[in-house]
């Protein structure tokens, strides 16, 4: 589904990653997890096209999209759900789910699938006429992965959706987005720093440091190696 | 009291001009956050057009017809001249600094005015007389002397607000532009194209600063290729007044300016009328930076 091959990406003389290769098969959730300056947000910003990679390819479902600039990439079906949710503040947040669906033309489907949004978090329903920046924490995030999911991806990837979020809030996001695997069959490429709960939720996992993928495995093994334990997951 | 409600409609119509060119400061402001200081001279291109429409294309004067027409004609054309601006001059630099930008601003701004005082591919440096385009007819309201032109200056800046509002907050694009000057790497990962956006914004505030260049001639009719300076920097300082990147302040700052002009050119301080705005940009930089409706952004992450 999604291939990326020895990817390297450099913030001007700063050398974010060093030549990463992972995969995420049709329907799977793969998680990269990783200490701060990993480059976890870097390889999903090089996938949507907001940074340019050196060299390297990224392949979604055989087609190379490297390269390419984010509103053609969210075109192709790929959605992503930046760190620190970027939900629009100013606009309300039946404007934020709309602005989602930007690409899509048919109203029908928007209809239903703004539908589906609202059952999916009915928080957002209550808060649909309010502006997205009175929203909490939790409910941005709520938002942002809303929004992700109105423009009808086939591929979809979360940036730190934990991060700063009530535990209670962040149960019923993971929750949801499990559902959202299962009974879509979408394919999720999920970055989180909780280690913990990313390899609970996942099948297959990559541990980035520094730039590299250091090790990677079906979530359950990356669970049970020590290493793994040790550095990520608190001993 | 006459006197006063008639210096207040005085300065309403005046003010009224003054915020359709601070709406485009304000606008191009909120999408790419630089001041387009060439924007006063499309304003003045804006007022060449109308003058055009009737001495090259013979627009009926003192018509309602010919008047809106040449107003359509100028916004169209204005339109037009703010995206090719923007894709020549400010396009190519999108990453550079706000003061590379600035800078090809005033450039910009010299070069249309010094092209525009060329005699041969120019209008000329003298001034010329603008046409009447509209019927001239004083109508008494009790004391009150309103003339056709200050109804149609109102008018149409009560049409174009109307519209310009409608456009920004019940259109997609309209969305898209509040979206992308929030935050304009979460716009283009919903799909948006902020290039597309960011030249709609320019043809949008270039065509109010059009219908601004027509309406300003009918109440002062000489127009010259440096007309827009003066009215240019009114409506900027209006734009800061009401808040840079706000629209409804900047609606707001364009009145309140074209009033405290026109009263301070009632009293005996009237040569200071064109010295007052900056007075009060002064003040509002010293005491209230995010201006009257503005609000100093502080982005959650
Ligand atoms: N815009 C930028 N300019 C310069 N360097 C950057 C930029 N963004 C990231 N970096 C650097 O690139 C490296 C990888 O950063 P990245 O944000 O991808 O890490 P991360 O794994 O997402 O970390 P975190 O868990 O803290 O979010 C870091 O060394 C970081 O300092
Ligand atoms: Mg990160």
């Amino acid at each position: 589904m999604l291939e990326i091959t020895d990817l390297i990406v450099s913030y001007g003389a700063i050398r974010a990653l060093h030549g990463i290769s992972l995969r995420v098969d049709a329907g799977a959730i793969v998680t990269l997890i990783g200490g701060n300056g990993a480059g976890k947000t870097t390889t999903l910003r090089s996938i949507s096209g907001m940074v340019r990679p050196r060299s390297g390819t990224i392949r979604f479902d055989g087609r190379d999209i490297t390269g390419l600039p984010p509103h053609e990439v969210v075109g192709l079906g790929l959605a992503h759900s930046p760190e620190g949710r970027m939900v629009f503040a100013n606009l309300s947040v039946l404007e934020n789910l709309h602005m989602g669906a930007y690409l899509q033309r048919d109203k029908a489907w928007i209809a239903s699938e703004l539908e589906f949004v609202f059952h999916m978090f009915p928080r957002l329903r209550e808060r649909a006429e309010q502006a997205a920046g009175t929203l909490s924490g939790g409910e941005q995030q709520m938002l942002a992965i809303g929004r992700a999911l109105m423009s009808r991806p086939r591929f979809l990837m979360l940036d730190e959706p934990s991060l700063g979020i009530a535990p209670l809030l962040v149960k019923e996001i993971f929750g949801r987005l499990v559902e959202l695997n299962r009974d879509r069959n979408l394919p999720i490429l999920l970055v989180e720093q909780n280690a913990n709960l990313a390899l609970e939720v996942s099948h297959f996992g990559y541990v980035l440091e520094t730039g590299r993928v250091i090790l990677s495995g079906p979530a359950q093994e990356l669970r049970s190696n020590p290493e793994v334990r040790n550095a990520y997951l608190g001993g | 009291m006459t006197e006063f409600l008639q210096q207040v409609l005085n300065g309403v119509s005046l003010g009224a001009i003054y915020a359709l060119i601070a709406l485009g400061y304000t606008m191009v402001y909120g999408v790419l956050r630089f001041i387009n200081f060439a924007h006063s001279d499309v304003f003045m291109l804006g007022a060449f057009v109308g003058w055009a429409a009737v001495e090259r294309l013979h627009l009926p004067t003192r018509s309602f017809g010919g008047g809106l027409a040449a107003l359509a004609l100028a916004m169209a054309v204005c339109a037009i001249l703010g995206v090719v601006i923007e894709k020549l001059a400010y396009k190519p630099l999108r990453n550079r600094s706000t003061l590379t930008v600035l800078i090809t601003a005033i450039g910009v701004s010299l070069l249309i005015q010094n092209v525009s005082q060329n005699p041969t591919i120019g209008f000329g440096p003298n001034p010329r007389a603008f046409p009447e385009l509209f019927p001239a007819r004083q109508i008494h309201l009790g004391g009150l002397t309103v003339s056709t032109n200050q109804i149609v200056v109102l008018a149409v800046t009560v049409v174009l607000l109307a519209v310009l509002y409608w456009i920004v907050h019940r259109t997609k694009t309209g969305t898209a532009m509040r979206a992308l000057s929030f935050n304009a790497t979460a716009a283009s990962l919903v799909g948006i194209n902020n290039d597309r956006i960011i030249s709609f914004t320019f043809a949008l505030g270039s065509a109010l600063a059009g219908a601004g260049g027509v309406l300003y001639a009918t109440n002062y009719p000489s127009i010259d290729p440096l007309m827009g300076t003066l009215p240019g920097l009114k409506a900027f300082v209006a734009a800061v007044l009401g808040g840079i990147g706000n629209l409804p302040g900047a609606a707001l700052g364009g009145l309140l300016i074209g009033l405290v002009e026109t009263f301070v050119s009632g009293t005996r301080l009237s040569t200071f009328r064109d010295a007052i705005a900056f007075a009060i940009l002064i003040a509002i930089l010293l005491f209230r930076p995010a201006g009257l409706l503005g609000k100093l952004k502080v982005e959650k992450v």
